[in-house]
């Protein structure tokens, strides 16, 4: 158990690492143009070029190079944008995070509450209609692109039915602090959280059954039967309990893909300014080095919450817990 | 106290129905212990996963009657038969391997069973857990309750299997194959264990096997099966020292008999058997039969007698 | 028990695997009207520039000043705005009259209608051209990784783990953002700022360890099959049995995966395009016409709705797709639709 654990936070590492060399591969060493220029942004003067290539240095061998932007970005934390002139970007970066984490937090616990009901409900309705509607529900939420259902949601709550009283309680777009305005907080990240969840809960509502399903196959379900025990408890407390297991391990993929994905845009739609939005507006701008520090603050997140998640799956699962 | 009467179970395929059970009768006396032998899909497993209300595929089709001391089970509620099944029925399977939840201890899973069926605190469910372990030999069962399944030996989880089929003191005992995974010295402790259990309680055991060895060491009465029907019935002594049905005869030269000149091959059945969907008439075994004649195109059927068997050489 | 009539039904004849696979395909009823709603997109979509020279319309220039004749009347396509101060300018609303501005203009006056079909086919050029790039590259370090193993298959594996860890969003703005101002010049292989082959390349190197993981272990298992130890033994060179042997038996695999990773990369350009580093204007794919959308969300929401519901059917009928031949080819797999 200490050697699996051991094994998986220097698995993490590793990866880290491994991430790190690749986004300074795609940044500085990517053939075609020059480094310089890409970081210092469109139409950049002669002076902040050279600034560019002295702050970075790129007359330097390439080890050194990388060195100098993994300190830049993790320890000194001083890399500034050239497009927006001087702006720190790591304390940019930071003051955005609460945002996200708001986000991807309030949207995950929707996630795996309505994924278990559902997941449920069909395994528990498994071949009658009940369980073939959930199932279609299910596809057909993992197949809407989450920025496009944001804007169906936008144009229902805050135009077209925003009058009635389904909507009228939903605020303008935009983040409101927890500290100032809890209520506020809660009332503008419902709809995101909501837009953000579907394709998850789809996703999961249906790994989730077929997970039941298969377990419902299982020897040990026969000898739950035999014990004489209800079918509900067999379905909860020995079919589902096994699924949890699988449940678990891909929520730590997912959730990594939610941050890294689907989150960016989901702020986007909804003007949240959390770490998606502020890596939009650099795109828009060509701001590499904002876009450059998002990049590898989300993956190290989430690749650190993927070795959390394992790590509680080890908790979980008594087979690796005891091994 | 056990009363099978031309119990049929039938699958539907997409090809067609298959016969799995045929008008299979039977009975189980009080404290006895009634073998079933046969190959596998003999219809043997299927038989009794029928009296246990086990068949849950919802293309299977039952039919004919089942008593369970006067009870009918055939079509009885669910909610009945869930609280007569691991209190007074009980199971054993064969594969002690998978036979056990994951996820829990032994102790929790045999508690929930004696939780499931009679009023008790937790605390004397687990004591409970704790004295069944001991019955069946398990060493240090203080200790053993608080393991999972992964960290036992096949023949522990088999042994934790029977203590779980014992927890309620059930008055019928199916086992299905319990010793067929567990290794041959494993097997003898098993069996060991099942009679001591058998003289204790008193149930009454329906023991699965395809091995005529463990039937000659444990049964009282026997039932052979073949191809979804049971082809010869009687007390063990009968079965073992005059077998009526060239089936139980070619069943009992397969076996390397334990004292006196060991034959040089033992005799294998040749052939297969019939495939039980749309099956041709007459008796199932007559093509693997070297004592077929032409009378084995029709059905053959089951005597009245206490031996008898279905084949036409013993009614003619 | 499910498992016993399994086993009795067996069939005593067997067909070919690939027949008794497209059979159990064609009953699948929903897999086959998911077919059919796909093959009728792709033609729609193929029909584009007989569409726009019909509906005599160049959907990629603005034409801020055109007039429509509707009803007898000639109308401005961009009428000026009657809200607030009247400066701004809307355009024309669907008029539901095919060849005429059927879903109406966007903010450059261009028939919606027409860029829909447009985009749709190089949505559809990207996410079909992307699965071969993933598809091919997987199946590459697959068989590599797996048949060779050592430190081949250490070094790949540990490359796709770094991959697979990699956020797909994040790597593909990582890519997009650098190679879309300048291209990508490799030497031997070319490929323009503006071209559509950049997202092609991007969105296939994304997804590489979502197929080649698979593939590896897939290979990893064959490559201990006896047929397979057996073929070493007699001394059959490698390349045959990795053609002879190994190919044919992940190949159910690798099309299991086509309709899947089509509806993957379908979304992730969109969601590329949406955010500008996807297709590039004035081209359209469906993404970027959703951007297009994105400020006339409240005044003409069809712009914005149109290509979104295109999407969803598409993506939808490739997972229902998807579901089905996985069902038909591979039942035990464990291959996920719809992971991003």
């Amino acid at each position: 158990m200490i050697f699996s654990l051991i094994q998986r936070v220097a698995q993490m590492l590793f990866v880290m690492f491994g991430i790190s060399v690749l986004v300074f591969l795609i940044f500085f060493a990517t053939p075609g143009a020059d480094p310089a220029a890409r970081i210092a942004g469109r139409n950049a003067s002669p002076e902040i070029l050279e600034a560019v290539r002295k702050s970075f240095g790129f007359d330097q061998p390439i080890y050194v190079q990388y060195l100098t932007m993994m300190k830049k970005i993790f320890v000194t934390g001083d890399l500034t944008s050239f497009v927006n002139r001087g702006w720190k970007v790591v304390p940019a970066v930071m003051d955005t995070i609460p945002v996200t984490l708001s986000l991807v937090i309030g949207a995950a616990v929707l996630w795996v509450v309505f994924a278990l009901l559902i997941g449920i409900a069909a395994a528990a309705t498994r071949g009658t209609w009940v369980d073939k509607t959930l199932m279609m529900l299910g596809l057909i939420g993992i197949s809407m692109p989450v920025y496009w259902l944001g804007e169906v949601m936008n144009l229902l709550s805050q135009s077209r039915y925003h009058d009635t009283w389904l909507f009228s309680w939903v605020p303008p777009l935009g983040y409101k602090n927890f500290s100032d305005d809890p209520k506020g907080w809660f009332l503008t990240l419902v709809i995101p959280w909501i837009t953000l969840s579907i394709l998850y809960i789809g996703l999961y509502g249906r790994v989730l059954r077929a997970a039941i399903v298969e377990s419902l196959q299982e020897d040990y379900i026969r000898t739950a039967r035999a014990k004489g025990l209800s079918e509900t408890r067999i379905l909860l407390r020995h079919a589902l309990r096994t699924s949890l297991v699988a449940f678990v391990t891909l929520f730590g993929l997912d959730f990594g893909a939610l941050v890294g994905g689907s989150a960016l845009l989901t702020e986007v739609v909804f003007g949240l300014q959390g770490v998606g939005k502020l890596t939009y507006d650099a795109l828009l701008n060509l701001d590499l080095p904002i876009i450059m520090t998002t990049v590898l603050y989300a993956s190290f997140f989430v690749v650190a919450a993927n070795a959390v998640v394992d790590i509680l799956y080890m908790l979980l699962d008594p087979r690796v817990r005891t091994a | 106290m056990l009363k099978v009467r031309d119990l049929s179970v039938a699958f539907r395929t997409e090809q067609g129905m298959v016969q799995a059970v045929d008008h299979v009768s039977f009975d189980v006396g009080e404290g006895e212990l009634l073998g079933v032998v046969g190959e596998s899909g003999s219809g043997k497993t299927v038989s009794l996963l029928a009296v246990m209300g086990l068949i849950t595929d919802p293309n299977a089709v039952i039919t004919g009657s089942i008593q369970y001391r006067g009870r009918e089970l055939v079509g009885l509620k669910p909610r009945d038969m869930r609280a007569l099944r691991g209190k007074e029925i009980a199971m054993i399977f064969q594969d002690p391997m998978t036979a056990l939840t994951p996820v829990y201890t032994i102790g929790w899973q045999i508690a929930e069973q004696v939780l499931a069926h009679q009023k008790m605190s937790k605390a004397a469910a687990w004591q409970r857990a704790i004295d069944l372990l001991a019955e069946v030999n398990i060493p240090n069962p203080q200790e053993a309750v608080h393991r999972y399944p992964h960290q036992l030996s096949g023949g522990m989880r088999q042994r934790v299997v029977i203590a779980m089929a014992l927890s309620c003191n059930p008055a019928l005992l199916v086992a299905d194959e319990p010793t067929t995974a567990l290794d041959v010295t494993v097997q003898a402790q098993i069996l060991d264990l099942l009679r001591k259990l058998r003289r204790n309680h008193g149930s009454a055991i329906v023991f699965i096997t395809h091995d005529m060895g463990v039937m000659a060491e444990i049964a009282d009465r026997m039932l052979v099966m073949y191809a979804g029907r049971v082809v010869e019935r009687g007390k063990k002594e009968e079965l073992f020292l005059a077998p009526l049905h060239p089936y139980t005869r070619a069943l009992l030269d397969s076996i390397p008999p334990l004292t006196g000149v060991k034959p040089k091959r033992l005799r294998a059945i040749p052939g297969t058997p019939p495939n039980l969907l749309n099956r041709p008439p007459g008796c199932a075994f007559a093509p693997r039969c070297i004592e077929r004649f032409e009378k084995c195109s029709a059905e053959p059927a089951l005597g009245s007698g206490n031996h008898t068997a279905a084949c036409f050489h013993v009614s003619a | 028990m499910t498992a016993v009539s399994d086993t009795l039904s067996a069939a005593p004849k067997s067909r070919g695997p690939w027949a008794t696979a497209l059979r159990r395909l064609f009953r699948d009823r929903a897999a086959v009207l998911a077919l059919f709603v796909f093959i009728l997109i792709v033609i729609l979509c193929l029909l584009a520039p007989a569409y726009a020279a019909w509906a005599k319309t160049d959907p990629f220039t603005s034409t801020l000043d055109a007039m429509v004749r509707i009803n007898g009347q000639d109308v401005p396509v961009m009428e000026q705005s009657t809200e607030g101060l009247g400066l701004g300018y809307t355009p024309i609303g669907p008029t539901w009259q095919l060849g005429n501005y059927f879903l109406g203009a966007d903010n450059q006056g261009r028939d919606v209608m027409a860029r829909l079909l447009y985009g749709g086919l190089n949505s559809l050029f990207i996410a079909g051209m992307a699965t071969v790039v993933t598809l091919f590259f997987a199946t590459l370090m697959g068989l590599a990784a797996g048949f060779f193993g050592g430190v081949i298959d250490m070094l790949l594996s540990r490359f796709l783990d770094i991959l697979w860890a990699f956020p797909v969003y994040l790597l593909a703005i990582s890519l997009s953002i650098v190679l879309i101002a300048q291209g990508l010049n490799l030497g031997f292989i070319t490929i323009e700022s503006g071209s559509l082959w950049l997202p092609v390349f991007i969105i296939g190197i994304v997804y590489v360890p979502y197929v080649a993981r698979p593939i590896r272990g897939q290979v990893l298992a064959l490559r201990e099959s006896e047929f397979v130890l057996a073929a070493i033994g007699l001394g059959v060179p490698s390349h045959r049995i990795l053609l002879r042997d190994i190919l044919p038996n992940v190949s159910t695999t690798l099309i299991v995966f086509v309709p899947i990773m089509m509806a993957l990369n379908m979304i992730t350009e969109s969601a590329l395009s949406f955010l500008s580093i996807g297709v590039q204007p004035p081209d359209a794919s469906w993404g970027t016409i959703i951007q297009d959308g994105q400020n006339l969300l409240y005044t003409r929401p069809m712009v914005a709705l149109a290509p979104g519901i295109a999407i969803v059917i598409t993506v939808l009928a490739l997972n229902v797709l998807g579901d089905g031949l996985r069902d038909a080819l591979d039942p035990r797999s464990k291959i996920r639709i719809g992971r991003s």
